[in-house]
């Protein structure tokens, strides 16, 4: 059996970190290197998501986890929250994935904009694994552009009728349910924008699997397509409106990508460490060169930084102060670096690198993803640039 | 069935240990501590055990430092209802000192069963359950592999040399557990927010005297680095002849 993974903390960052908040990261750590490690090669390869990993999850109580217990969850805060998303990815960002879109997708905004029979049929359900949903914002044409959407809503007398197609939809083709947002309004009447709670086996739903992903390979990524949908009144987010419902949506599981790509980079900092102390070249490790120790100790000094801006990051969810601007700073921040990180482990290893026996070309190819999702990279430079100068490049 | 689960806070096996200062114990710092993992099946049993029956009790009793609690936390987010600190600085070396510790604050506890891991990892002593039970005048099985409990009375399996050993005893009884007895659970998120309302009392441990006394402790001799001899089938009378006369193993 491959070790026990141990961590990366140069700064006692644990110090900082509850009783609790270590509990729940060690608990999930050991249930990854148990049930994920041994497998996550493999799925990865053959494209497929593990799917008979969903009722271990749930019964961790890893979905929706930072939401009261009165609806089937863990209460934890925001910080063990995070620890989990990072001990996830730190075995593959699409376990990762499957984890924010059930929690901070689907769960988060009917918690959030759903009424008190919303919560009470679906949040139990989603929790325990009995039902996975998905998110359905993005569209073919609007990416970066959300607001530009063309999936409509039109109201009925007795429900809704919804038209349009969403792609990237993580989960899309496992889901039982579907959060989709839609325009039930004038196409400019961005306030028009609604999130409706829409069962996948609904008439004129279908979702397809996009094929050739060389990223996330592990994870289900789906385009769905909504043709004369019909849904009750009920399936209405009665508090939701604007487009900043949906993005306050993506602020929750930005911020769960934050933590998630630490946990990216530490796995991909601990191969890299151990392979270059028992890699010899030229008649010694490689580790004693001065081009890998470079590597080396850039790696642990961008995730300490990464870690450190993770653990206030979440102080400040947790009290309430957390701007959207500060989860773009630490998605950006630490997607990038964690990407640097693979890259650099991937060539550490040599020819070693590109094989899916070892962790870094895999992690490489599912960041490069991760940068994109959830607000670009380029998107986020653009939020803070907005924040700082209080001029849009955008709008 | 109410079920008595003593434990104990280890060092993590996978961290490497250094010795301290004194050189008779080791240096804790930077050390990562879990819950001794053969006590881990003996959690595992006990929570079994007590919903089998559908009522009872599971206490967690460790002896240790403060930052044992922590340790009992596990056990408590695993699902063991209360948990007991027996306080001390430090672990006696001696497991009698240990055991009379325990079995003090066993003694009055009305307990059907009392569990503990078969050793643990950091002292491989294998000594404290016996002797709790020799204390407390109970029957004891240790590296129980398999159990069955019917009425007052239980059997258990015991993985002996080249075969198994089925043993009958009546409860109340001590029992230590094996690796595969069963296969503990992880403690759920909400058994670990659930933790920490449990009651956990913390108490001064009552050492009893012992009499063994550790006079150093010391690093394994370092391993020599090996040796290439040749490489082939030419190699291996040159290799047959170290054998013989430097290592002397043939």
């Amino acid at each position: 059996m491959a070790p026990k993974f141990q961590g990366v903390d140069f700064y006692d960052v644990d110090n900082l970190l509850n009783e609790e908040e270590r509990a729940v990261r060690d608990t999930v750590r050991a249930w990854v290197d148990e049930h994920l490690m041994p497998v996550i090669g493999e799925h990865y390869v053959e494209g497929k998501f593990p799917k008979h990993l969903i009722p271990g999850m749930a019964d961790l109580g890893l979905f929706g986890a930072n939401l009261p217990e009165e609806y089937g969850c863990a209460g934890l805060n925001n910080v063990a929250y995070g620890l989990i998303m990072q001990e996830l990815e730190r075995g593959d960002s699409g376990l990762r994935s499957f984890a924010s879109v059930q929690g901070s997708l689907v769960m988060y905004p009917i918690y959030a904009f759903g009424s008190e029979e919303q919560k009470k049929e679906w949040l139990p359900k989603l929790a325990s694994g009995a039902a996975i949903g998905c998110f359905g914002l993005t569209e073919p044409d609007f990416g970066s552009n959300p607001g530009g959407m063309i999936t409509t809503a039109k109201e009925t007398k007795d429900g809704w009728v919804l038209n349009g197609a969403k792609m990237w939809i993580t989960n899309g083709s496992t889901a039982q349910v579907a959060i989709v947002w839609a325009k039930t309004g004038p196409l400019e009447d961005l306030n028009g924008i609604r999130g409706f709670i829409v069962p996948t086996k609904a008439k004129g739903f279908t979702a397809k699997d996009q094929k050739g992903k060389l990223s996330l390979r592990a994870s289900d990524t789906s385009e769905l397509v909504l043709q004369d949908v019909h849904v009750p009144k009920e399936a209405l987010l009665p508090k939701s409106g604007g487009l900043k419902s949906p993005l306050s949506c993506l602020t929750q599981a930005r911020y769960g990508i934050a933590w998630g790509a630490v946990g990216a980079a530490m796995a991909c900092y601990d191969e890299a460490v151990s392979y270059a102390k028992t890699r010899v070249m030229f008649d010694r490790p490689i580790g004693g060169f001065q081009l890998q120790q470079a590597r080396l100790a850039e790696m642990l000094t961008e995730i300490t930084k990464a870690q450190l801006l993770c653990v206030q990051l979440g102080r400040l969810k947790d009290r309430g102060t957390m701007t959207p601007q500060q989860v773009s700073l630490a998605k950006r921040n630490n997607v990038s670096m964690a990407t640097d990180i693979a890259r650099e482990t991937r060539r550490l290893l040599g020819a070693n690198g590109i094989l899916a026996e070892y962790q870094a070309m895999r992690h490489l190819a599912n960041l490069e993803s991760v940068y994109t999702y959830e607000g670009t990279h380029d998107i986020h430079t653009l939020i803070l640039g907005q924040e700082i100068t209080g001029l849009s490049a955008f709008n | 069935m109410r079920i008595a689960v003593c434990i104990k806070r280890v060092a993590d096996s996978e961290t490497r240990v250094k010795i301290g200062p004194d050189g008779k114990s080791l240096d804790e710092a930077g050390v990562k501590f879990v819950l001794n993992p053969y006590d881990e099946f003996a959690v595992e049993e006990a929570l079994r055990r007590k919903e089998a029956a559908g009522a009872g009790e599971v206490a967690i009793i460790a002896v240790g430092p403060a930052a044992a609690q922590e340790t009992i936390r596990t056990a408590l987010a695993m699902g063991a209802d209360r948990g007991v600190l027996l306080q001390a600085d430090r672990v006696p070396a001696d497991g009698l000192e240990t055991a009379k510790a325990l079995a003090a604050e066993l003694k009055a506890g009305g307990w059907d069963l009392i569990l503990f891991g078969k050793m643990a990892i950091d002292d491989y002593n294998q000594q404290v359950g016996p002797m709790v039970a020799e204390l407390l005048g109970l029957p004891c099985v240790t590296c129980v592999a398999h159990l069955d409990l019917v009425e007052g009375k239980g059997t258990a399996e015991r993985e002996i040399e080249g075969g198994l050993e089925v043993v009958e005893f009546p409860l109340p009884v001590v029992l230590t557990a094996d690796k595969g007895l069963n296969e503990p659970r992880y403690p759920a998120l909400k058994g670990i927010m659930a933790a920490k309302k449990k009651p956990l009392e913390v108490k001064p441990a009552a050492f009893g005297r012992g009499g063994v006394e550790v006079l150093a402790m010391l690093p394994p001799p370092a391993r020599q680095e090996g040796r290439i001899v040749g490489e082939g089938a030419a190699a291996i009378p040159e290799l047959i002849r170290l054998l013989r006369e430097e290592a002397k193993v043939l």
